[in-house]
């Protein structure tokens, strides 16, 4: 029913703009991996291999990303078991205030990242609302000195970050389920915990697979919440990346490893893609 | 051992409690901090005081700052709507070689880490040799949230009944007209709520704009020259601020949705889209 006009029209602008501000821009960062800098810093089109024999060979950079995704794939855990419960409760036994509820998961991703992150900061520190609180009911004596500036006081802030996102793709699966299934299953004889574990649990494995997804990607990406609570031990791989395009002046290099985190990231979605495929029953 | 104890309201009900509790803490501590006399220092304060928000109004960068996110996210909004209709139209009517790349193009910045999109866009820039302004961050946000757009509106378009399009068309319409008369109108939720939540997006944003940030500041931006600096009780003051604004953002969408009684979670189908339907 519509013309060829009419899907040209409506193909070709977002093409073009896609191409020009998202296809070319991965593609110069291809580029730029396989350049170097000179002596007199700047940039060197000679096409060689050198930045990707730098990662593979002095141990800070695979090191810091192991770090990192160990970080991720704590803050995804984290994520998932507050968020998954969150989800089943809201969509299975929150009734009539279920809107209302949804709505104050979302409020807090109003609340700016980086102020919520501060405010982590203000929670954890030596004189802290946390510390204080522990010295007041007498459970130490001291300020306890390692909460801020630790990757524990990375994952605490990414997780408080990436929980409502972890959150959304799972409530959006578990409303997709259709409830007779759920009323099947109870007539049928099963228990709750089969009926959860059979029935309702393989459904919302989409959902968890979207939202694991998410809270592992952008808490590896992240590089403000490690600056502000990270400390030297809390340092991530994009801390890197930036101080390379900034202060060590190494685009290359610093292309390179973003190259590689664009490759980990695009290897996950596909894992989590056939995953899903190999999981949905329709 | 029938009933396990994880399918226990009362549990899930304490679960949720706590969830909650771990979600506003950090919001709660920024309001009463934003009201405390003796600035970040002491808990739980001693005085309160109205200081900060005088400080704050007379404090020019900050609002020369609100200005210029406020003129970034309304021309990203622009920027994303302009060609994430199209995208989602063309997603969902047309044919072309390369769809299914374009699909994954268009959704990336979604999924990925904001460093990402923004240093690729930085290299773009520097080989074009583009000086770095509020321009480059508009083109940037615009880029990253056409995704939200094309998700939102397409979500839309698979609800939408075909058979008035056809009609409009079948009754001597063009187009242009079609499009404006009939599928506009039909979509107007959608296109008001991914308005919405790019606005808010592109407000909050910071990994894209920390790269492409020229001599104008954004907001998150000033915040994080500040919070860099050191202790500064002011931005607790315009957080709480922005928060109010968002909560009645959230208010006014909320009735908007009501009204038009549609059951649609912006956010929902957005992360569902994302995590790779």
């Amino acid at each position: 029913m519509f013309s060829r006009a009419y899907r040209t029209a409506v193909a070709v602008p977002p093409l073009v703009w896609v191409a020009v501000f998202l296809l070319v821009p991965y593609m110069l960062m291809f580029c730029y991996s396989f350049w170097s800098v000179s002596e007199s810093g700047t940039i060197v089109h000679s096409w060689n291999l050198d930045n990707y024999h730098e990662l593979l060979t002095k141990p800070v950079y695979w090191e810091t990303l192991l770090r990192s995704m160990w970080i991720a794939a704590r803050v995804m855990f984290f994520s998932m078991l507050l968020g998954y419960p969150l989800a089943y409760f809201l969509s299975f036994h929150a009734g009539g205030r279920k809107d209302l509820y949804y709505q104050l998961v979302i409020i807090p991703l109003w609340v700016s990242y980086l102020v919520r992150a501060y405010a982590w900061k203000t929670i954890l520190g030596t004189d802290g609302v946390l510390n204080t609180l522990l010295q007041y009911v007498h459970l130490t004596s001291h300020p306890l000195d390692f909460l801020l500036y630790s990757p524990f006081a990375v994952v605490l802030t990414l997780t408080h970050i990436y929980t409502p996102f972890t959150f959304l793709p799972i409530y959006a699966s578990l409303e997709h389920i259709p409830r007779n299934l759920v009323e099947a299953s109870h007539d049928l004889g099963a228990t709750p915990a089969q009926t959860f574990w059979r029935v309702i649990f393989p459904l919302s494995i989409p959902g968890v697979l979207a939202g694991a997804t998410f809270a592992f990607v952008l808490s590896l990406g992240d590089f403000l919440a490690p600056l502000l609570l990270g400390g030297p031990s809390g340092i991530m791989i994009s801390n890197i990346v930036v101080s390379l395009f900034g202060a060590a002046y190494n685009w290359p290099l610093g292309a390179a490893i973003s190259l590689c985190m664009l490759a980990l990231v695009l290897g996950l979605i596909l894992f989590s893609e056939r995953l899903e495929k190999k999981w949905s029953f329709s | 051992m029938q009933r396990a104890s994880h399918h226990d309201p009362r549990w899930l009900t304490v679960h949720a409690l706590a969830v909650f509790a771990f979600l506003y803490l950090p919001i709660v501590i920024l309001v009463i901090y934003s009201f405390n006399g003796q600035g970040v220092g002491g808990f739980p304060p001693r005085e309160l005081t109205l200081n900060w928000y005088r400080i704050l109004l007379n404090d020019g960068p900050i609002w020369d700052s609100v200005l210029n996110s406020l003129i970034v996210a309304f021309a990203a909004m622009l920027i994303a709507l302009v060609f994430g209709i199209p995208a989602a139209l063309a997603l969902d009517r047309a044919q072309f070689p390369g769809k299914a790349l374009f699909r994954r193009l268009v959704l990336l910045p979604l999924i990925l880490p904001g460093i990402i999109t923004g240093l690729s866009l930085l290299m773009l820039f520097r080989v074009a040799e583009v000086k770095l302004s509020l321009v480059t961050i508009i083109l940037g946000h615009g880029t990253a949230l056409i995704s939200v757009a094309t998700t939102e509106v397409f979500a839309g378009l698979q609800k939408l009944n075909r058979a008035q399009e056809e009609a409009s068309l079948d009754l001597g319409a063009n187009y242009w007209q079609t499009f404006w008369r009939i599928t506009v109108p039909n979509l107007k939720l959608s296109i008001i709520g991914a308005a919405l939540l790019i606005f808010t997006l592109s407000m909050d944003e910071i990994a894209v704009s920390f790269f492409l940030i020229g001599r104008d500041n954004t907001l998150p931006l000033e915040i994080w020259g500040r919070l860099r600096r050191g202790i500064t009780p002011e931005i607790n003051a315009i957080s709480t601020i922005i928060f109010l604004f968002s909560l009645i953002a959230i208010v006014f969408w909320y009735r908007l949705r009501t009204r038009a009684e549609v059951a649609t979670e912006v956010g929902a189908e957005l992360m569902e889209t994302a995590g790779g339907r």
